[in-house]
């Protein structure tokens, strides 16, 4: 007996029984019901990142004249981002900034985590919202808050002035790489704490035990059993903070000044004074390009290791 | 599930640590509302002079009214429309063995690791090829695509703390799937629901980048504060208000998180004793 | 209530998962009004079957009917079943009556009806006056009583149950089985039951379906299982059997005679077997069918002398576990203290005589 004729048919009727045969598939096939409840919204987000991303491709490759698009295909935009000094210098400090503020959020944020999976026992939900929270609220005030702290007239500068320290409040503060990675790690502390909590909340604290029971002493024990478990959790952490950081544009906007500039002021300038939809275009996709080679290299490599960990 | 017996020593650096990160975190942002009470246009530390005539100026402020009532409106249909989508989703992914399921919740999430200035860009560039003008509603679009991988891993895990024998066990007691949904589903995720809720609500309040690239005519208010932002003599007033932000900011999220996380802790239903 | 009508048929049914066959090919048959259990151990398919009983599985192949209409395409809240699930679903937004009365929703009664219906339940399952208890606060005990209320109070012709004692303790669970057997003989309502205590399927059931891998290897109650087991595989499963290795040398007249591997020479009833001289086979028997004696007995036949290994001591009855020659795993012997025999009296490492009956004695086939 095969699938199809255990359905219970409509005695006469052939386009009826074709139509409850199919019902009865669909009854039957638990996949195709859960895609149907899927669908909105699936179709929501397929729809909205596949078509905008589709056009954006399409559009690097033309060309803007004037206030218009000539719409031949051309390499034009790509060649000059090759060529061009100004956007590579761009890009690769982007990355830079990028990466030293993902290593100085896992660095600070890692204790942190470690604290309340192992050492909160109680009201641990209240430290979790409390470690999390800040991240829920307001991206530019936060960053703004760093431009009142750095500045010229800033809390250090006026704060130092008036204790004496200082004569001529300090100028580097403000506007520099530094700034941006500082306000960047503070601002994004708060996103990579939690997958490294997650990832050490999971680790079986009778491994601890065990390797306890087998002579490791505090620090080994860490060192051997609970870093290796936690590294994934550690991983993703960084990754999840570059990526969204390369292509920041509000902090290097408030505390960058000239020289902490990123790659996204230079794309957010084509869609406005600019007006080169087209370059803006294919620099935002250039900046893709190179965060996905290297956050796949990135997630080959921690495999790599973590399978070396065991 | 911490075995309380293992680590019994408290670290005290580590709790001096603990302590002094989240000094880090707070004390940054609580700089604003600090200045928001200075008696002077210019930041300066310490304080000039108390006053609270920033916030006095912030009623008769119209162009911010409007702007918040932007934020509020856009804030509103992106967060329930993200939930909306969110609940169908979670759904179907923890109640049905579906292929390519960790494919699929992966290309929803996706948002959540997409630079903010790229999706900007990508969908101001669909819109003004469709030929839609931009406007509050463009910015509600381009939100309810952010909040949707939020409330998704919100409701996920509301769903997946949901036994499915309590829908198979009303299922079996004679409710088809509407009435299940009504009766036990949708009592039992409420908590999550309203967590989503206000969490998006939160999110497109708060987003900036964009509804920058977005908007048209009427602002949100973050937009209107990075507006104000170049004028020195705005600047008190902004502080005011992005001190209320805050604050209020603060405590709805620490509302919605703990709605949601109570269910991971276990808090609804028991386990069994004999 | 006819007791030859078969109220719940399951024919040929098989449900795949991908390449595994959780249920494979089978036909069984309940009647109404009987205390059916499906017994097995875990993974052989027996709650797979149960669910696709109460609709929340679709058969991949075959066909189920109950009481003659059949079940393909009728989803569960249309089916004529009710279930009791192994973790009792209690509903934790709700309290007890409102538990209780969840499945009386479409028959839109009113409120004194359904009040008066809900005590009458809580009656029925002993726990009268808990109605406003919060879901939270009850024992699992309590639970299991509560779902049981839940799924009777709608009447329903078939009651499903998915193990539904496993989380008690010892005590609880007896006092339930007994509770379960009463109440599901008053109120005449045919009782499918999943198990894997085998105790617990011959203390309640009417007819047992014993299951392994998918398959049906047994319909029948209990005591023709327990003593007629229809292969090795079911006279394993339930109870304690001694199997020994045994060689044909005789099939005549119903009687087998063979060689076995510590019983000496003996002849078992046939039963249709079709033994051949020379194959090789099993010989199985009961530990409570031997007899244990310090002396050798009067008959020479049937009987081996062999030597007490190790001893069980358990209040009721005694095991002993004896070597003898041509076998290296003792044989079990089980004694009862009633019966005025020597049981208590045999010490480690004595002598001492295994005897039986030819009765007592089954053979089956080596696979």
């Amino acid at each position: 007996m095969t699938e199809g004729t255990n359905v219970a048919l409509a005695p006469a009727d052939q386009q009826g029984s074709r139509t409850s045969y199919l019902r009865a598939l669909f009854m039957r096939s638990e996949s195709l019901r859960g895609y149907a409840l899927l669908s909105p919204t699936l179709a929501v987000m397929l729809f909205s990142m596949c078509a905008p991303f589709a056009l954006m491709v399409i559009m690097s490759f033309w060309t803007q004249i004037g206030f218009k698009f000539d719409t031949a295909l051309s390499v034009t935009n790509y060649r000059e981002i090759l060529d061009s000094p100004i956007y590579s210098a761009l890009l690769i400090r982007s990355l830079k900034i990028s990466g030293a503020c993902a290593l100085a959020t896992v660095l600070i944020s890692y204790p942190m985590a470690y604290y309340v999976a192992f050492h909160v026992h109680r009201r641990k939900l209240l430290w979790i919202i409390l470690m999390t929270l800040p991240f829920w609220t307001s991206y530019l005030l936060r960053v703004f808050a760093w431009k009142i702290i750095l500045g010229y007239n800033g809390v250090i500068n006026s704060g130092l002035k008036s204790m004496g320290l200082i004569e001529q409040p300090l100028e580097f503060l403000l506007y520099s790489p530094t700034a941006v990675v500082i306000t960047l790690a503070h601002a994004w502390a708060a996103f990579a704490v939690l997958p490294i909590y997650v990832s050490l909340e999971k680790i079986d604290r009778s491994l601890l035990e065990a390797a306890a029971d087998l002579g490791d002493g505090p620090v080994l024990r860490f060192l051997r059993v609970t870093l290796p478990l936690s590294l994934p959790g550690v991983m993703a952490a960084m990754l999840l903070i570059f990526i969204p950081t390369v292509g920041d544009y509000v902090t290097p906007a408030l505390v960058g000044g000239p020289d902490g500039t990123m790659i996204a002021n230079i794309i957010q300038a084509q869609f406005g004074k600019v007006n080169n939809w087209p370059m803006g275009a294919a620099l935002a996709i250039s900046m893709m390009a190179i965060v996905a080679v290297i956050s796949l290299a990135y997630v080959w490599v921690s495999r790599k290791a973590t399978e070396q960990i065991g | 599930m911490s075995d309380v017996s293992y680590i019994k020593r408290p670290n005290r650096p580590l709790h001096v640590y603990a302590l002094s990160y989240l000094a880090f975190l707070y004390i940054p942002v609580l700089f604003l509302p600090l200045f928001s009470f200075n008696d002077s246009i210019y930041i300066s530390f310490p304080l000039k002079g108390f006053t609270t005539n920033w916030y006095a100026s912030m009623a008769s402020d119209e162009p911010m009214h409007a702007a918040l009532i932007n934020s509020l409106k856009v804030g509103a249909v992106a967060s329930v429309i993200a939930t909306l989508l969110g609940i169908l989703g979670a759904k179907a992914v923890t109640r049905y063995k579906i292929f390519g399921q960790r494919t699929v919740v992966s290309t929803i999430m996706l948002p959540l690791v997409i630079p903010g200035i790229v999706m900007g860009v990508a969908l101001l560039i669909l819109l003004s090829r469709i030929g839609i003008n931009l406007s509050l509603v463009t910015i509600t679009l381009g939100h309810i695509l952010i909040c949707v991988p939020f409330s998704m891993a919100t409701l996920m895990a509301r769903f997946e703390g949901l036994d499915s024998s309590m829908e198979e066990a009303a299922a079996d007691l004679g409710d088809n799937a509407w009435w299940v949904f009504w009766r036990v589903t949708f009592p039992m995720v409420f908590p999550g629901i309203l967590a989503s809720l206000l969490l998006c609500f939160t999110i497109s309040f708060d987003e900036f980048i964009m509804a920058f690239f977005l908007s048209g005519t009427d602002p949100t208010l973050p937009i209107y504060i990075y507006s104000q932002l170049r004028f020195p003599q705005k600047l008190p007033g902004v502080l005011a208000l992005g001190a209320c932000i805050l604050v209020v900011s603060f405590f709805v999220v620490f509302f919605s998180q703990w709605l949601q996380r109570q269910g991971e802790f276990g808090a609804a239903g028991k386990g069994d004793h004999a | 209530m006819n007791g030859n009508d078969n109220y719940i048929v399951i024919d040929k049914v098989a449900k795949h998962f991908g390449p595994v066959r959780a249920v494979d090919e089978v036909d069984i048959s309940v009647r109404a009004g009987e205390f059916f259990s499906l017994l097995g151990a875990s993974g052989c398919g027996k709650t797979t079957l149960l669910r696709m009983l109460a609709g929340f599985e679709a058969p991949t192949s075959g066909e189920i009917y109950i009481d003659q209409v059949a079940t393909a395409g009728v989803p569960p809240h249309r089916r004529p079943t009710n279930m009791v699930f192994q973790n009792y679903a209690i509903f934790p937004h709700l309290n007890v009556r409102r538990n209780i009365a969840y499945g009386l929703r479409e028959e839109r009664l009113a409120k004194d009806e359904t009040r008066r219906r809900v005590d009458e339940a809580l009656e029925l399952v002993k726990l009268p006056g808990l109605g406003d208890r919060s879901a939270n606060e009850l024992s699992g005990g309590q639970r299991q009583r509560v779902a049981l209320a839940r799924a009777l109070i709608k009447r329903p012709k078939v009651l499903l149950l998915d193990e539904p004692l496993g989380a008690l303790d010892k005590k609880l669970r007896e006092e339930m089985q007994l509770e379960l057997r009463a109440l599901q003989q008053s109120l005449g309502i045919t009782f499918v039951f999943v198990t894997h205590d085998q105790e617990e399927a011959m203390t309640l059931s009417d007819r047992i379906a014993i299951m392994s891998q998918g398959k049906v290897l047994q319909i029948d109650t209990p005591s023709k299982i327990y003593n007629s087991p229809v292969n090795i595989e079911v006279a394993d499963f339930i109870g304690q059997m001694n199997f020994i290795d045994a060689e044909v040398l005789d099939n005549k007249s119903g009687r087998i005679t063979v060689n076995t591997a510590g019983l000496g020479k003996v002849t078992v009833p046939g039963k249709g077997n079709a033994a051949r001289q020379g194959d090789s086979s099993i010989v199985a028997v009961r530990p409570e069918r031997l007899f244990l004696s310090a002396k050798a007995p009067e008959k020479k036949a049937n009987c081996v002398q062999g030597t007490i290994k190790t001893t069980a001591y358990l209040g009721d009855r005694s095991h002993f576990y004896v070597d003898v020659e041509g076998r290296e795993k003792p044989v079990a012997v089980a004694a009862q203290e009633a019966g005025g025999n020597e049981a208590q009296s045999f010490e480690l490492g004595s002598k001492v005589w295994i005897s039986w009956q030819d009765e007592s004695l089954l053979h089956f086939a080596r696979d």
